[in-house]
């Protein structure tokens, strides 16, 4: 607190441009000793671009550099790539686990900076024969492990710790470099249960005590208002609000980050309300029995399960317990087994166009891997199944011999889903692959609205997308099957998600059907049945 | 008149950029590709070699190959890779050939029995190779190598034991037992080369046989159009997509193995016509690498081949290699044209191949 004069870090006037497209401009802020800043905004508001400017990232620089100046302790530095930062005692977790599996905790965390013992072959032939000083690895790796707080096994490998548990090995490695000063976290809670995001959370707060300042980017909201001091709102390349913790809400930050209302929960229940009671007694549109998907993580045991005609179904529970198995399996892209009944007729498993035949649609949680075209334009994306399956967009030509691609009503047809889905693009030839994750996944609803389904499951259409768009996609999701009268089934991980959203919410455990429960019952009996007590044993307690 | 030259600076900026973008799209090292090509040609001259007939040369070769580096496109879209096993279609073609002239056709008649023979051998070996790739998924560029590498070992035994009888290709003193090099003259020599050939002092262009390929190419342009065309690119692009989007994908596949060994078959039947032999035994061997490297120089990727890829590379790849030893052998005045044919093809080849690029994932 001493050199108030100076602050440790500072950003002055900082701007960024990728070929002429402006995504940072006149970035102000400054950082003090021991100081929690909670970075949020939209994904695309220029976050992770800011991050990269002051961890030195090679892309940074091939890209032309960056505009203004940052200021470490009142001294203006340039870090031309990531060594030059940590050499300045900044230190970043990332997203993705950067981790060696078959390694201990102790060997990640002082990987290639392992404390070493000289012995008569090293005074040889060099550093390189040194051997390894143990003892001295676990102490140091113990350290740190104590200074944030947690409990690890230092002795544990990584590919059998819980996911928790690998982001705390990722911050000791972090703590364990001599003189990190600035630790910046990157979404470190997305991957982590609540009980392990709480134990991060507090660990957070003991590092801030010990005079380490934290830059902490986060979606989820409460978190922020939870650990950090201050809070920047990033939009559209700026800094919108700059405030302490203290003086500010959740609503509020979301608006913030948003530039927009974010429609209130009370409104919400009320109107799911009215439109529960239109749908009761409506004919079950599809059954599923007994069904079975052999999805690796996710597998499916026994469910049986009935879908109203018109209604939004939400099927939640814990990762690993089967919910994204259902959709997957019923696809046909997972070996199942069982029977599915669709308006009366079967459909057969295993076969994912006999689906899409009887007007079925999926957008899957594999968005990257399964939802998209991504070295293909938005247009093919978004028209492909529609073409293939209904024989739409498509011209005749030499008396209906050859069916040529209409590139004109595709275009159309996208620029009609674009619009609609406010699909951040520079054009509709763009690739796929340049959108953010929030437009590529409006992009995999767009798909699916385009070929006009009857019965539409959406697997996590929420996960790894910021608030605004999450709220557009939700928001869609509804619209579409109020408008459109299409049955939807969600699944996700959020419970809250679904319960805003769905009429009535299906929790899966261990495989099976734990219960249904109408949106409107209170979070508790949804928490029992997540753990596996059925809906009976739930409504007793 | 300094605030003209500063008018005439901000209206050249636009240009600028347009020709940035011009040279980003066609590729740094096409266009370093172009301009050695380009300067191999004023160079010919200078050191007294015809103009006309070194692009003559180019063009001729530019048709005979030009059919085997499309054989590549299909396999490309649908995400089989580069066809190394290209020599599986050149030995359909081959036993079209060499049953069209066992059974005494001559003219133009012979060429399109070649054809008409080479094609159902090119879809049933095109089949059981597109089935055997669509049990290798993701090594299909290695095991498509060793396919053509023993389909030429098996056909080097065939050619000697098959009962072919026709004196024009038979080993003389045993009479049976096809030769290493057969004469097309007489039975189908340049009747796609010498077609509405143009003449002009030493340039000649072998309209007939750019036609020919004009049309394939076309008919491939389209079919990358149609519905089922799109499913094929959809399945190079991301296979699980497709499948996802209710594509057979492992029949969008198989077609597409067709369809390249079905263009190989052609392929090496327009290049006979043009060079006038038929070479067996170990000779298919030496076909894929030129053809990969064309289209690779031509700016395709792995799961990425257009039409203008196809042509430009075919061009610049067939101009170096004509190019470069006709040039070099007059500047240094000894007969070296061989060896540095083999050391400039090679050598295309290799750099060709440092440039492979893959898609997203």
């Amino acid at each position: 607190m001493g050199n108030e004069a100076a602050p440790l870090l500072e950003m002055r006037n900082v701007s960024k441009e990728f070929f002429g497209n402006k995504v940072l401009s006149d970035i102000n802020f400054t950082m003090k000793k021991g100081e929690v800043i909670g970075l949020v905004g939209e994904n695309g508001a220029g976050k992770s671009t800011l991050m990269k400017i002051l961890f030195g990232m090679d892309v940074i620089k091939a890209t032309g550099g960056y505009g203004g100046d940052v200021l470490i302790d009142g001294q203006k530095v340039i870090f031309n790539t990531p060594f030059d930062a940590i050499n300045a005692g900044i230190g970043m977790v990332h997203q993705e686990f950067s981790l060696i599996p078959g390694f201990t905790a102790t060997e990640n965390i002082l990987l290639n900076r392992e404390p070493q013992k000289h012995h008569f072959l090293s005074e040889i032939f060099g550093e390189r024969l040194n051997l390894l000083d143990r003892p001295e690895m676990s102490r140091q790796s113990e350290a740190a492990i104590k200074k944030l707080g947690v409990e690890i096994d230092p002795d544990m490998m990584i590919n059998q710790m819980p996911v928790g548990h690998k982001q705390f090995t990722e911050i000791a490695r972090e703590l364990s470099k001599t003189g990190t000063r600035i630790l910046i976290l990157d979404e470190p809670t997305a991957v982590l249960t609540e009980h392990e995001a709480e134990a991060l959370l507090a660990a957070i707060k003991r590092l801030s005590e010990q005079g380490i300042a934290i830059i902490f980017i986060t979606h989820r909201l409460h978190e922020i208002l939870t650990v950090c001091d201050q809070v920047l709102v990033m939009r559209d390349g700026l800094i919108v609000k700059d405030v302490p913790a203290g003086e500010t809400n959740v609503a509020q930050i979301a608006k913030w980050m948003v530039g927009r209302d974010v429609k209130s929960d009370a409104d919400e229940s009320r109107e799911k309300a009215a439109h529960l009671l239109k749908e009761e007694g409506k004919p079950v549109v599809m059954s599923i029995k007994r069904l079975w998907v052999d999805m690796p993580g996710e597998t499916v045991r026994d469910v049986s399960l009935d879908v109203n005609d018109g209604e939004i179904l939400g099927i939640g529970g814990l990762a690993g317990q089967g919910k994204l198995g259902i959709p997957n399996g019923v696809m046909g892209l997972y070996p199942a087994g069982g029977h599915v009944v669709f308006n009366g007729k079967e459909i057969k498993l295993n076969s994912p166009r006999e689906c899409l035949d009887a007007d079925l649609a999926f957008v899957s949680e594999d968005r990257r891997g399964v939802g998209l075209l991504l070295d293909e334009t938005l247009e093919w994306n978004i028209a492909f199944p529609a073409m293939q399956i209904h024989s739409k967009f498509l011209k005749k030509r030499l008396g209906g011999l050859v069916k040529w691609r209409d590139d004109k009503a595709i275009a159309n047809v996208t620029k009609k889903y674009v619009d609609m889905l406010e699909i951040k693009c520079t054009n509709t030839k763009q690739d796929a692959k340049e959108l953010s994750g929030g437009n590529q996944q409006k992009v995999c609803l767009a798909k699916a609205f385009a070929l006009e389904p009857k019965f539409l499951f959406v697997s996590e259409p929420t996960r790894g997308i910021d608030v605004g768009a999450k709220a557009l996609v939700l928001q869609s999701l509804k619209k579409f099957n109020r408008e459109s009268g299409v049955t939807v089934v969600m699944i996700s991980s959020e419970l809250e998600e679904l319960r805003q959203t769905c009429d009535r919410v299906a929790i899966i455990a261990n495989g099976v059907v734990s219960g249904i429960l109408p949106a409107t019952a209170p979070s508790e009996d949804f928490g029992l049945l997540m753990v596996g007590h059925k809906a009976e044993e739930a409504s007793n307690e | 008149m300094s605030e003209d030259k500063a008018v005439a600076m901000n209206n050249g900026n636009p240009v600028m950029e347009k020709i940035r973008g011009f040279i980003k799209s066609f590729g740094w090292p096409r266009l370093i590709i172009a301009l050695f090509l380009i300067s191999l040609f004023i160079a010919a001259p200078i050191v007294g070699v015809n103009f006309g007939s070194s692009l003559s040369n180019t063009l001729m070769r530019f048709g005979m190959n030009s059919v085997l580096v499309l054989a590549m496109v299909p396999m490309i879209h649908s995400g089989c890779g580069l066809n190394f096993g290209l020599p599986l279609g050149i030995i359909a073609g081959l036993l079209g050939a060499t049953l069209s002239i066992e059974s005494g056709f001559t003219g133009v008649p012979s060429f399109l029995m070649a054809m008409l023979y080479a094609t159902p051998f090119a879809v049933l070996l095109g089949y059981g190779y597109g089935v055997l790739l669509n049990k290798v998924k993701g090594g299909e560029m290695m095991i498509a190598t060793y396919v053509g590498f023993s389909s030429v070992s098996f056909m080097c035994l065939m050619w000697l034991l098959l009962p072919y009888k026709s004196p024009t290709m038979v080993w003389g003193f045993e009479g049976k037992g096809l030769r290493t090099t057969i004469s097309v003259d007489g039975f189908y020599k340049g009747v796609l080369s010498d077609f509405l050939k143009i003449d002009i002092g030493h340039l000649s262009i072998p309209t007939g046989m750019i036609l020919f390929f004009a049309i394939l190419a076309f008919v491939m342009w389209a079919f990358l159009h149609t519905k089922t065309g799109t499913a094929m690119t959809a399945v190079g692009s991301n296979p699980t997509f497709a499948k996802a989007g209710g594509i057979n994908v492992d029949k969008i596949r198989i077609l597409s193995v067709v369809m390249s060994t079905w263009l190989g078959a052609i392929g090496i039947l327009v290049y006979e016509q043009a060079f006038g032999f038929i070479q067996l035994y170990m000779s298919p061997f030496n076909m894929a690498l030129p053809a990969v490297s064309a289209i690779l120089i031509g700016g395709a990727s792995v799961n990425k081949a257009s039409i203008p890829n196809v042509i430009i590379g075919t061009f610049l790849f067939q101009g170096i290699v004509t190019m470069t030893p006709s040039v070099m052998n007059s500047i240094i005045h000894t007969d070296m044209s061989e060896v540095i044919r083999i050391i400039v093809s090679n050598g295309m080849i290799l750099y060709a191949l440092t440039r492979k690029t893959e898609a997203t994932r």
